[in-house]
């Protein structure tokens, strides 16, 4: 069984936010949330690198461990998906996720949170694959049509990769032998830990 | 007092300074690891621009959130680590610990009596606004704190009987009532303490209270004590100084990222030379406001354990006191003798009342 991964290449990435359009648009992701983002360090100097992140579907999720209601599962491809029934928007989550990753609609009293929205790899959620239900919720489920995310299909410069880690980091390796350099799999050590 | 009761009592306080050492060592712990931008996450990356990146550097986004410029924030897994490890651990441990120094002493002391015959005359020993700001905090606190329990254990307790499904139901519920009972519960504690406070300042009379045991040790002494006994002063001022420390966190939880409170106060702190950061992410912020809400929150749940169990079973006629506002004299005269010289009886009883209150006093 494939282990799902996403793998930006920092050093390919030109900030065109693709990804980002392209996620926003197949999962018609409201207003105010960003499942994906793409964030530039050292603009406009010398060693300027954009990384798109998103979600990045830990081993050992800090977003499971601390959930209250107990309401992520991850998928036999190590896909971290939540159940929205379940979820109280309580916000532990995203102060124990590393990458920014749990988003929020504003709703409710004293600026409260709506319920808990991520990257879900394109991968749906607890609702029956495909359904309208699903779609509402959660977005597209492209995996269970035989397809990967969108915003690596989408990336203008294929600098972002999204499949099974061993593929998107042969593809990788690849590359640095190629040209020489690489600045890492962005990400994965914190991640994926030693089982990177 | 008896060799027994001299360890009981040494055993007694030295697991009170332990635990309160284990929450200020949480608490300094916390704050010194979240605070701290780098952390010991590596990232496989080697080149000195990653470097930034790991430690929280923030970069440019298109999003107008400037957090969301952050690529990795490795205080989040020490967030998870610290709550669901010491500050889950810690809490569950205090809260056993004190339920079963509670039940020992209930066992070995049983509940304490009213010495002599109720003289039948009642003495108002708290009104009725009293009552109600005592009873409006009483009320609200308990929600609070079983709804907040919950968030912290519920997950491993209950989820397993009743099913995610309805446990999720009950904890949305929760989050709500926590959400909305805070606010009574701020008031209560704003009415305790204007009420209450002239009454709670230590006196001389405390240190004799206190090496007498409070009494509670033996039928044989009865120190003398003001309207509160020193044991009452420490539960007012743990109540209010614990009260106001965990509405400041709870209102950062409540409306997130708009108050930031911890850098400010280690601003302050470092005055005194404590060294602690000062400069912290609105996300650090939020992180050790949700950590010391929980620590504060269970330090004041377990001392709550002792009010409510020397207010009910652990001692005979405490209750009424806060319940109908009335208590015998008899009552008043054995634990507050130095109030009940001065108090009005409520009993329209002419002459005899006050001769009442004097007598068999000691
Ligand atoms: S990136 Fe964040 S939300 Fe995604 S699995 Fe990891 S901790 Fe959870
Ligand atoms: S916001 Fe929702 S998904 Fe996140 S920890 Fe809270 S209940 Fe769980």
């Amino acid at each position: 069984m494939a282990r799902m991964k996403f793998l930006c290449d920092a050093d390919r990435c030109i900030e065109c936010n693709a990804c980002v359009t392209a996620c926003k648009n197949e999962h018609e992701v409201p207003w105010g949330v960003n499942r994906r983002r793409v964030v530039t360090i050292n603009d406009g100097q010398p060693g300027e690198r954009s990384i798109s992140t998103a979600c990045m579907h830990c081993s050992d999720a800090p977003c499971m461990a601390v959930c209250p209601v107990d309401c992520f599962y991850q998928t036999d491809e190590g896909v971290v998906l939540h159940d929205k029934d379940l979820c109280i928007g309580c916000g532990y989550c995203f102060y124990a996720c590393p990458f920014g990753a749990p988003q929020y609609p504003q709703a409710g009293n004293f600026g409260g949170r709506g319920k808990m929205d991520k990257c879900t790899f394109c991968a749906g959620g607890p609702k029956e694959d495909g359904s309208e239900e699903e779609f509402a919720l959660y977005g597209r489920n492209r995996l269970a049509e035989g397809k990967l995310p969108l915003c690596a299909e989408m990336c203008s410069t294929k600098a972002l990769l999204a499949g099974d880690a061993d593929t998107v980091s042969d593809i990788y390796r690849e590359r640095v032998t190629a040209r020489g350099f690489g600045g890492g799999v962005w990400g994965w050590n914190t991640a994926y830990g030693s089982d990177t | 007092m008896s060799q027994q009761l001299r360890s009981f009592l040494a055993a007694v306080g030295l697991i009170a300074a332990l635990a309160a050492a284990g929450y200020v060592a949480v608490i300094v712990g916390a704050a010194t690891v979240i605070g701290q931008s780098e952390t010991g996450i590596e990232e496989s990356a080697k080149s000195d621009g990653w470097r930034g990146v790991r430690s929280g550097t923030a970069g440019r986004v298109s999003i107008p959130d400037p957090q969301a410029g952050v690529l990795i924030q490795s205080e989040g897994e020490i967030w998870r680590s610290i709550r669901n490890g010491p500050v889950t651990a810690a809490g569950a441990w205090s809260m056993f610990v004190m339920l079963i120094l509670l039940a020992v002493f209930y066992a070995w002391r049983g509940r304490i009596p009213l010495a002599g015959k109720p003289t039948r005359r009642e003495v108002v020993r708290f009104n009725g606004i009293e009552r109600f700001a005592h009873w409006m905090t009483a009320a609200s606190f308990i929600v609070l704190a079983l709804s907040g329990l919950n968030l912290l254990y519920g997950r491993y307790l209950f989820i397993p009987v009743v099913g995610k499904e309805a446990f999720a139901v009950v904890t949305e519920a929760g989050k709500f009532l926590h959400n909305f009972v805070a606010f009574p519960f701020m008031a209560g504690l704003v009415l305790m303490f204007v009420l209450w406070v002239r009454h709670n300042v230590p006196t001389r009379v405390d240190l004799q209270w206190l090496r007498l045991g409070g009494g509670l040790l033996s039928d044989r002494h009865h120190p003398a004590a003001e309207r509160f006994n020193a044991g009452q002063k420490a539960i007012f001022w743990i109540v209010i100084l614990g009260g106001v420390s965990v509405s400041l966190s709870g209102v950062a939880l409540l409306m997130p990222f708009a108050f930031p409170i911890f850098g400010k106060t280690f601003a302050f702190l470092n005055l005194f030379g404590f060294g602690l950061p000062d400069v912290l992410t609105p996300m650090q912020e939020m992180q050790l406001a949700q950590v010391w809400h929980a620590v504060v929150s269970l330090g004041l749940i377990v001392v709550m354990f002792a009010h409510i169990y020397i207010g009910t079973i652990g001692m005979e006629g405490a209750f009424q006191a806060m319940g109908s506002g009335k208590v015998d004299t008899a009552w008043a005269e054995q634990h507050h003798s130095l109030w009940a010289a001065n108090a009005e009886e409520s009993v329209a009883d002419d002459d005899a009342v006050p001769a009442a209150a004097r007598e068999g006093q000691g």
